[in-house]
């Protein structure tokens, strides 16, 4: 029997489902894909080589640069490997400050994959309706930290700017009725039939592989793995009651499902740190130099990041490695691709939540 | 039945007002803390050049023989460290962006 004939078919780098460029060589058998072959690299930057003639101080700000959604986060925690070195105790209003813009930060980067997906599958009334939520987010953080998605709030030794009290209570009124309109919107995609045509069943990952091939955040949570950074507790995460959202079916929906109900948990720990929040100081000053190494490992919308610093005493650091939940989640959507329809790549490609520019550093 | 609900959410938004704004009829509004441009007092630098040295994205270059200060606001990524290190306190963020540019141009500040 002759075996069906193989095509290759290119995906990406320009594809209209992605707003990055990552490159798929789909090999298919009619319809159905049976293998994909990534190659990655189109737009790296090389910012790992760059920590070498930058301040360790100012570093912060181009660390931030690498992702325009996980921003603070990749800030936060460049922070947090400096902090540990130099052994700077952060002040609590600070680490508070900075669960809170972390949370702020999954919030519209959740509500920014959810309009993508639906963008994705053809739904364009919903994306819309998502990314018009996604905006009352960005402006709470506009006008917290002064920036839209590059937050700029967190330095080494604490934060730059402060929420006073009656804000923090604004913030909570706000994220009170918009919790309402969230909910509204996801009901959307959790009961709609079309949106479930999509997603249910497409494209499993099962608990085992997600867990060995590395997969991070709601990608592998969605697969029943219960790993999630925060529960570290990092900054002030130690203090926050949180169970980490999973689910056990492994598909797309599943992926979608998780994020979604990380909405409102988020909402619900931004209620639980402003609850908890006490005046204080928001930095410490910092002298000296970092000498040592260590490896910080917080939690994105995507995922674990890692951040490994390698100081030798001087200004400038030796050493930066960056670990970015995308680069993790990429052997889990090379497994996750064959055995799907050509049409489902798209939307595939997109429940792990690619971040492009994260990967290429 | 389920699939109605984001029917009846698109119908009703056919009456509501658009969720963006009539730009440039309705102006959009900054707030206080907005990173918008750097502005500088020239008067008052005196040309130390901390800001230059700290400026992640090499934006801005001070010139203290000939008394000037220069910024490429095509380079300048809105950080605002500038504003943080200056020792006189002669610069600031101002809560409105840079207009578009047609040329790829310096500002250049000189004070005397
Ligand atoms: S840091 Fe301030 S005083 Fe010094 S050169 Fe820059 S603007 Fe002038
Ligand atoms: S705001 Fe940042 S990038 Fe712009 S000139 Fe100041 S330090 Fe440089």
């Amino acid at each position: 029997m002759n075996s069906p004939k193989r095509t290759i078919i290119p995906f990406g780098p320009q594809h209209p489902v992605l707003p990055e460029p990552i490159h798929l060589d789909l090999v298919v058998e009619d319809e159905k894909v049976v293998e994909a072959i990534p190659s990655l690299g189109f737009v790296h930057r090389g910012l790992e080589k760059l920590v070498e003639k930058r301040d360790f101080i100012d570093f912060v700000y181009v660390a931030e640069r690498i992702c325009g959604i996980c921003s603070f986060i990749h800030g936060l925690t460049y922070c947090i490997a400096i902090e540990e070195i130099m052994q700077i105790q952060v002040p609590a209003r600070a680490n508070y400050l900075r669960v809170i813009w972390s949370e702020l930060s999954r919030l519209h980067s959740h509500l920014l994959w959810l309009g993508l997906t639906a963008d994705a599958f053809g739904f364009e009334a919903l994306f819309m309706h998502t990314w018009k939520l996604r905006e009352k987010i960005l402006d709470i953080i506009e006008e917290t930290t002064g920036g839209r998605v590059i937050f700029g709030s967190s330095k080494v030794g604490g934060v730059r700017k402060d929420i006073t009290p009656e804000k923090l209570a604004e913030i909570i009124f706000k994220l009170d009725s918009y919790a309402k309109e969230i909910k509204e919107i996801t009901d959307v995609f959790v009961n709609d039939s079309s949106v479930k045509h999509r997603l249910v069943g497409v494209g499993i990952l099962s608990k085992q592989d997600a867990y060995s091939l590395g997969a991070v955040g709601p990608t592998l949570r969605a697969s029943g793995v219960n790993i999630d950074m925060r529960k570290l507790g990092y900054a002030a995460y130690k203090e926050i009651d949180f169970t980490p959202v999973t689910e056990t079916s492994g598909d797309s929906y599943a992926r979608c499902l998780v994020r979604i109900r990380e909405l409102f948990q988020s909402i619900d720990i931004i209620k639980q740190a402003a609850a908890k929040i006490q005046p204080g100081e928001l930095e410490v000053k910092v002298s000296g130099t970092p000498n040592g190494e260590f490896f910080a490992r917080t939690e994105q919308p995507r995922g674990e990041v890692i951040y490994y610093v390698k100081a030798n005493g001087t200004r400038f650091l030796q050493r930066l490695r960056v670990r970015t939940p995308t680069f993790a989640n990429i052997p889990a959507l090379v497994k996750l691709l064959p055995g799907c329809q050509l049409a489902d790549v798209p939307v595939l490609v997109l429940t792990i939540d690619p971040c492009i520019s994260c990967t290429e550093r | 039945m389920k699939i109605f609900v984001m029917a009846a959410k698109v119908l009703k938004s056919l009456f509501l007002k658009p969720a963006t704004l009539g730009y440039p009829f309705v102006p959009r509004v900054y707030y206080k803390n907005t990173r918008g441009k750097i502005a500088i007092e020239i008067a008052k630098c005196i040309y130390c050049g901390a800001c230059q040295r700290k400026c992640p994205a090499q934006a801005l270059n001070v010139n203290k023989a000939e008394k000037n200060w220069v910024i490429n606001r095509l380079r300048c990524i809105s950080c605002g460290y500038c504003v943080d290190v200056c020792p006189k306190k002669c610069l600031t963020m101002e809560n409105t962006y840079s207009v578009s540019a047609t040329k790829k141009e310096e500002e250049v500040f000189s004070g005397a």
